[in-house]
């Protein structure tokens, strides 16, 4: 237990002439959960998808499980690819909606054939895991609320064992109340399997409910790590400061004008300084 | 990220008269074409003494020049006619989609030479390119359908790649790539299914052309070959009696029509089944008389909805059941609930705007001294409650200026000349802090940030000087420090102008930071009214649903409270 088993040194990675992420390092170890906070923009879902090997970086080094991300070759890739589980943000358009659920998790299970009948025991099973009935497997997507349609999303995410698991914004599309469910099924299931979690949210206070660490992004920049009660009980940074000022439900949340302004100010100041640590 | 929820696609037929019209019709030509030929052979092959008749009893189409029965010949011909259409739309089909899903499957370079290739084919008149294959093939029906089927492949092939890379940009397609299924496996496991639709319609549109096309090249010779008749040849026939015996037209003629009407309306019918529109607009909100509520009507009120309803057309299914409160001038008055608890839909009734299908009613709904209950004029309407929605990127057109675009709206609704808008606007602007408002107009909305946009849609909305602001989850698609800095706005905005505002969210946190008064909503109804925003809290709530959902909402703590 408690070996890194993510490693990522001063990433890298360029959209054309948009530096979108600067020298991004952290590491994270077996079973724990990582939360990444920032704004749109701020490179969030970038460094999701460079962990995944879709984006590719123009420098630095990813280590994932053993394996050397960015010199992998493909078929190194197509398997890593499975033992990293990518939960995808909106329940609406995760799922295909001309194929059951059974069809869709036993494609997870199988990509090359996909049939349900052999896999059935443990689709009913994973179905059963994420709080709905197996009996469920047979009907489509859009029978579907969608905070069930997204426990199908993280079945079909948790179904082939994966070393580490990305939750990119997974409730941001759901009600406060589906969201807390959502929230507690996947704690509950990371606690029991012992997941590695990366969780990528702009709702601070569902970070702060389910990570060990945060990681805070700003403007493609890490400006603040840490474990999770230092960022939100000391935050060092001004970004992070302002981060969480700007949560309606924290203390220093107001709506005075000239309070924002001066924020305001600080925000549009050259980028080169917002990097300092 | 953007919190943009995706609608959820309802899969439901909706009729309309042309699919009808279309089927009809469809089901006539399929009759014809599968009975006729049992009943007709004989009379249409029948050589009579009667050449050349005109319309006679026992001949209404008249016979041709070897006294065959024209409507007999006519009917006849239905079936062979149709089944050459239909063989040339499959052919089209079956190798135009093949080719169009090989081309997006194929590496980028292959791609791009595929939808060239496409591309020059679709620039080639379809009827031209048949005759050429037909000319080149020799004469024959095999070789008439190939030639038109040919002459279609093109068009199947663009919609099927052009639908293909649509799909493809799909989670469900990214996932199942990341999985590592197979590209074919995709294509056929995911991507071709969701196309059915529009397929579907190209199709029923391709019949009518490939009919037209066989028929144009029978008519010149190049397709059927005596002794077998289709409309094309029929009418080939009798064009050269057409000074002396115009009737004998008259029978292939409007068969052509008919057939290729019947398959254009099933076309027509089907996108237009396909593509609801569901726009909203001015809704008719209508009176109820049922006995009154003890709805308390304050002195300063400026909106008051008493016993609003609002329930689906075609079900009956009450949506919005009973809702009645009021809004002082001045006040800030937040409609919580979750996705499907009628908050939005309550909210568009006070301001007269309602989708399609739905229906709306209230024992009373008044804006200060005007009925809001029957015909409201639009323009008074638009000038006295201003609308902000949730997502600035889609409530903007892309295509246009923000300077054109909200200019449009004082122009028409509110008679501004366009120098008079233009200073409106930029008044407007410079009120809700958007640095260089000048230019801002003359940007498009991309050009611009998600807060700035929702900037430029309050200051539109505020540029007619409303008493009412409706403001339906205007920060839900926006970051925390945006969010806060169009919050911080919408408060100045209230406190400097008095402008009334109703604030439509899902966020409790939001709401008790903003609004004076906040209603709670449950399934259609009220469940609770807070006035005080102190008692917004778990302990101080006193409906179990909201209780529920202040515990649900997940609140940042800080500075050495416990964590959890």
């Amino acid at each position: 237990m408690n070996e890194t088993i993510v490693n990522v040194a001063n990433l890298n990675v360029h959209f054309g002439s948009a530096h979108v992420l600067r020298d991004v390092s952290f590491a994270l170890a077996t079973g724990t959960t990582i939360g990444v906070v920032g704004e749109s923009g701020s490179g969030k879902s970038t460094l999701a998808k460079t962990l995944v090997g879709t984006v590719p970086a123009s420098d630095g080094e990813v280590w994932v499980d053993g394996l050397d991300v960015r010199h992998a070759t493909r078929r190194q890739l197509a398997d890593y690819r499975r033992r990293t589980q990518m939960i995808p943000q909106d329940p609406f358009s995760s799922l295909s909606p001309r194929r059951t659920i059974g069809q869709t998790l036993a494609e997870a299970i199988e990509p090359g054939r996909g049939r349900v009948r052999p896999h059935r025991e443990r689709i009913v099973d994973w179905l059963e895991r994420v709080g709905l009935a197996g009996s469920m497997m047979d009907r489509y997507p859009h029978e579907f609320s969608g905070g069930q349609r997204q426990r199908i999303a993280i079945a079909r995410g948790l179904i082939v064992d994966p070393t580490l698991v990305i939750a990119d914004e997974i409730t941001s599309a759901l009600d406060v109340s589906v969201q807390s469910q959502i929230l507690e099924l996947l704690a509950e299931i990371r606690d029991t399997l012992g997941l590695t979690m990366m969780f990528i949210s702009h709702n601070l206070a569902v970070v702060q409910r389910v990570s060990d660490e945060v990681l805070v992004l700003y403007r493609g920049v890490v400006v603040e790590r840490g474990p999770v009660a230092q960022i939100f009980n000391d935050p060092k940074h001004w970004y992070t400061r302002s981060l969480l000022e700007a949560d309606p439900g924290s203390p220093g949340f107001t709506l005075d004008a000239t309070a924002l302004d001066a924020e305001r100010s600080m925000a549009s100041t050259p980028r080169g300084k917002a990097s300092h640590q | 990220m953007n919190a943009t929820v995706a609608r959820p696609q309802t899969r439901r037929v909706r009729w309309n008269g042309t699919l009808i019209a279309g089927i009809v019709m469809f089901a006539i030509v399929a009759l014809v074409a599968i009975f006729a030929p049992f009943f007709y052979t004989d009379q249409a092959a029948e050589l009579t003494g009667n050449s050349n008749l005109g319309t006679v009893a026992g001949h209404p189409l008249g016979t041709d020049a070897l006294g065959r029965d024209m409507l007999a010949r006519t009917l006849v011909a239905t079936r062979t006619t149709v089944l050459m259409a239909l063989a040339a739309t499959s052919l089209a089909a079956v190798v135009g989609i093949g080719f169009g899903i090989g081309v997006w499957l194929a590496p980028r370079r292959i791609r791009n030479l595929g939808l060239r290739l496409i591309e020059f084919f679709i620039s080639y008149p379809g009827l031209l390119l048949a005759i050429i294959v037909a000319a080149i093939l020799g004469q024959g029906a095999v070789t008439a359908v190939i030639a038109v089927a040919i002459a279609s492949i093109a068009g199947f092939a663009r919609l099927t790649a052009n639908l293909a890379s649509g799909i493809a940009a799909r989670q469900y397609v990214t996932t199942a790539r990341l999985l590592g299924v197979p590209g074919p496996r995709i294509a056929i496991r995911h991507v071709l299914p969701n196309m059915a639709e529009p397929m579907l319609i190209i199709t029923a549109q391709a019949f009518a052309g490939a009919l037209v096309e066989i028929s144009g090249l029978s008519f010149v010779g190049l397709g059927t070959q005596a002794p077998y008749y289709d409309y094309g040849t029929l009418l080939s026939d009798s064009l050269s009696k057409i000074m002396t015996n115009p009737i004998l037209l008259v029978g292939p003629a409007v068969a052509i029509i008919f057939v290729s009407m019947a398959a254009l309306f099933v076309g027509d019918g089907l996108a237009a089944a396909a593509n609801p529109r569901s726009n909203a607009k001015q809704a008719r909100v209508s009176a109820r008389s049922d006995k009154s509520t003890s709805l308390e009507v304050p002195q300063d009120a400026l909106l008051v909805a008493d016993g609003i309803h609002v329930s689906h057309i075609e079900s009956g299914r009450e949506i919005v059941s009973d809702v009645s409160f009021t809004i002082r001038r001045g006040e800030i008055v937040g409609i919580v609930g979750e996705s499907g608890s009628g908050k939005s839909l309550t909210a568009s009734v006070a301001s007269c705007l309602l989708q399609d299908g739905l229906h709306a009613s209230a024992r009373r709904l008044t804006l200060g001294e005007t009925d809001l209950l029957g015909r409201v004029p639009q323009p008074e309407l638009a000038s006295r409650i201003g609308l902000v929605y949730q997502d600035p990127g889609t409530a903007l057109n892309p295509a246009l200026t923000l300077g054109s675009q909200l200019t449009d709206v004082l122009r028409t609704r509110m008679g501004m000349r366009r120098r008079e808008a233009r200073n409106a606007l930029v008044a407007a602007f410079k009120d809700v802090l958007m640095p260089d408002p000048e230019g801002r107009l003359r940007q498009n909305p991309h050009e611009l940030s998600g807060g700035m946009n929702q900037r430029a849609m309050i200051a539109s909305a505020m540029s007619v000087e409303p008493e009412l602001l409706i403001a339906d989850e205007p920060t839900t698609a926006l970051d925390v420090t945006v969010q806060r800095e169009v919050l911080a706005l919408i408060h100045r905005l209230n406190s400097e102008r008095g402008t009334a505002v109703l604030f439509i969210s899902h966020d409790l946190g939001v709401v008790r930071r903003l609004c004076d008064r906040v209603l709670v909503m449950q399934r259609g109804q009220i469940v609770e009214e807070i006035s005080s925003m102190e008692n917004l809290t778990v302990e101080g709530a006193q409906h179990p649903y909201t209780r529920q959902l202040l515990a649900a909402t997940p609140v940042v703590s800080v500075a050495n409270e416990e964590q959890q």
